[in-house]
């Protein structure tokens, strides 16, 4: 029978089919990090049962850390006890735990691949919504609910029904300064932000084959803002070369075996999916979001689409524009904006880096704008210092801060003021999720580079010097 | 955690006529600093619920005393965004025990199970009526039936069937949840995992 890519990796983790019910499915690596844990480990405590396989799960403080002075204590005592609580509960059941200030510290979505724990054809899961960013590796990985922490801690699996299948296919080449984060807005403005609900994604197509190991990351990501369970690339050389020789990826003959197994995670020619979507690369151009959800988006020399053309309520579609004080009809273009935000899991990779210093190199960050870049690991910001980056970002008038979720969620000190914009690359635009009040304009890191050094919306392609053919 | 097991409800609803109500509005970031399952219906909706300095932002439905029932009502495509299950514990803790729409994301759904709020998915057309019904009265009266697995609109009769698997279904019914299952099946899991490596 014709399997894809997803049915491979699913049913193969299928512990037992409950009838007119889910999958119990089988978790291969489980991430936790310090606030949708708590009640999990509770539960545990209150059942007086063990983490049945602690060599499974790896814990890493990310959301509520500060990103700056991580050497101090963490002022905020509720954040601080949230912390102290993971600690204590990774100590307990022998979890391994990379706190504050740990060599291997960061966004759970960043350090999971760079350490090797992201494998092919494994199922990861984690509390938290972007665990299909893993779904770049060829993993079936999405976010759950802390009642399923809990699960997976006591017993390695969930129960969840299998979802229906979908393939995004994109062909043909990306124009200049259009970046994987640009190719999800424009699927997820394509689709909407229930588009994809009740699927998991596999993404087929030039387009994904010639993306790097990040930009894949940074696509798959995503898939949860359009409502998919989760996306997922075919793995590839690329994928191997990526996660070779990483601490947690197998070694020597169990390498080889591993690979055998890898080898055979494709969709199979012929087979059937619920559903099928084709865009082409030529069509996308640098993406913006206007609006307060993530599929409230247009290329950034387009305008603020009129309510009349909007599919769904219009008065929801005014009051989205009413909380970002914008106007139907608006251009985006040559708004003035106050914050910066480079970071989060979507786009705090040394690849976003590399973007952002490739625009602002040579230039100024614009007087009117408070920048915030905060790496999405320490090993990231390693890489950053190794390769010339930081030279370059302070030469331009920009700091680097330490590792952490930062202002994607605000739930640390990194909130932007109520009524201020800020370009972001994270992932989200709702009301309020940079800071009560806050503003967010989703776009790739070359955009926000080009709003930082000119202090407004700007097409980063009017200062980008292309080379001619 | 153990919850109220779910039978039949008859009561009032809130109306919340608005799309995509993600669970950032829910319940925002900045309340997610707990590590006990406590007090989360106090900041349901905060930043729609309450100005800046906390005072009641008095349009705002919850605000309204005329408004009151166990079950809420949103718009299409409820419950996107975060995973994090805390939205469902504030819905919960809140004295929701039911929320109707005509669209939910699937995290929230699943996680509203998981909790013992009852996420109940009716057609788009029916959503309206009762978004209507209680725009005409606000003391109308709606039933939740888990068994007949039906909604209904009392004051005129109209009902509609909705969807859940057999299993969700005796597990509401029971107050059960799904660790007891996997509990239960742990020789099974663990013959499984010897054929998986790490």
């Amino acid at each position: 029978m014709k399997k894809t890519l997803f049915d491979k990796v699913w049913d193969s983790h299928v512990v037992k089919k409950v009838l007119n019910g889910p999958d119990v499915l089988f978790i291969d690596r489980h991430l936790v990090h310090e606030v949708t844990s708590p009640v999990a480990f509770l539960g545990l405590k209150n059942r007086n049962i063990k983490v049945l396989y602690p060599e499974r799960t790896f814990a890493t403080a990310d959301h509520n850390t500060p990103t700056i002075n991580q050497h101090l204590p963490v002022k905020d005592p509720l954040s601080a006890n949230q912390l102290k609580a993971l600690e204590q509960n990774a100590k307990e059941h022998q979890i391994p735990y990379w706190g504050l200030g740990h060599e291997k510290n960061g966004i759970v979505h960043v350090i999971g691949p760079e350490n090797g724990i992201t494998l092919p054809g494994a199922t990861i899961v984690c509390g938290d919504s972007h665990t299909s960013t893993h779904g770049a590796f060829g993993a079936i990985a999405f976010g759950i609910g802390t009642s399923e922490v809990e699960m997976v801690l006591a017993s390695q699996c969930i129960m969840q029904p299998k979802p229906k299948s979908m393939r995004i296919t994109i062909n043909g080449t990306l124009n200049s300064a259009v970046t994987p984060k640009d190719v999800a807005l424009y699927i997820i403005s394509k689709l909407s932000t229930s588009g994809a609900t009740g699927y998991f994604v596999e993404y087929a197509g030039d387009v994904f084959r010639q993306m790097s190991m990040e930009g894949r990351m940074t696509v798959c990501n995503l898939s949860i803002e359009m409502g998919a369970r989760g996306g997922m690339i075919a793995p590839d050389k690329k994928t191997f070369d990526y996660i070779k020789d990483r601490e947690f990826t197998p070694k020597g003959l169990d390498w080889d075996k591993a690979m055998n197994y890898w080898n055979t995670l494709y969709t199979d020619d012929n087979s059937v999916f619920d559903h099928e979507v084709t865009f082409n690369g030529e069509d996308i151009e640098p993406m913006i979001t206007y609006g307060t959800n993530p599929g409230m988006g247009i290329g950034i020399s387009g305008g603020i689409p009129k309510s009349d053309a909007i599919k769904g309520g219009a008065a929801t579609y005014k009051k989205s524009l009413q909380y970002m004080n914008f106007e139907e009809g608006d251009n985006m273009l040559g708004k003035e904006i106050d914050f910066v935000f480079l970071g989060s899991c979507t786009n705090g990779r040394i690849e976003d880096f590399r973007a952002f210093a490739s625009l602002v190199k040579g230039r100024r960050k614009a007087n009117n704008v408070t920048a915030w870049l905060v790496p999405g690991s320490h090993k990231v910001e390693d890489a950053i210092k190794k390769e010339g980056l930081l030279d370059i970002l302070n030469e331009a008038g920009f700091e680097l801060r330490e590792p952490g979720c930062s202002a994607c969620l605000a739930m640390n000190d990194d909130k932007i003021p109520a009524g201020k914009y800020a370009v972001s690359t994270s992932n989200r635009n709702f009301e309020g999720r940079q800071g009560p009040g806050a503003r967010t304009l989703l776009a790739s890191p070359l955009v926000a580079a080009a709003a930082a050094v000119t202090g407004r919306v700007t097409d980063p392609r009017e200062l980008m010097i292309f080379e001619t053919a | 955690m153990a919850y109220d097991k779910f039978k039949i409800l008859s009561t009032t609803a809130v109306p919340l006529p608005i799309e995509n109500v993600d669970t950032d509005q829910i319940i925002p970031a900045r309340f997610l600093k707990a590590t006990e399952r406590k007090g989360f219906g106090d900041n349901l909706f905060r930043d729609w619920r309450y100005h800046p300095d906390n005072t009641p932002k008095e349009q705002f439905v919850l605000n309204n005393p005329i408004y009151k029932g166990k079950i809420l009502v949103g718009g299409k495509n409820f419950g996107s965004g975060s995973s994090r299950e805390h939205a469902a514990w504030a819905i919960y803790d809140y004295g929701f025990r039911c929320v109707v729409s005509s669209f939910f994301a699937d995290i929230f759904r699943g996680n509203c199970m998981n909790i013992g709020v009852l996420p109940v998915q009716v057609s788009p057309e029916f959503l309206i009526k009762i978004f209507e019904a209680i725009e005409v009265d606000p003391n109308t009266e709606f039933e939740v039936n888990l068994p007949e697995q039906t909604f209904t609109i009392k004051s005129t009769g109209e009902k509609e069937s909705f969807e859940i698997n057999d299993y969700k279904k005796e597990n509401l019914l029971n107050g059960f949840d799904d660790i007891d299952y996997l509990l239960n099946i742990k020789n099974e899991i663990e013959s499984f995992a010897k054929g998986t490596p790490l």
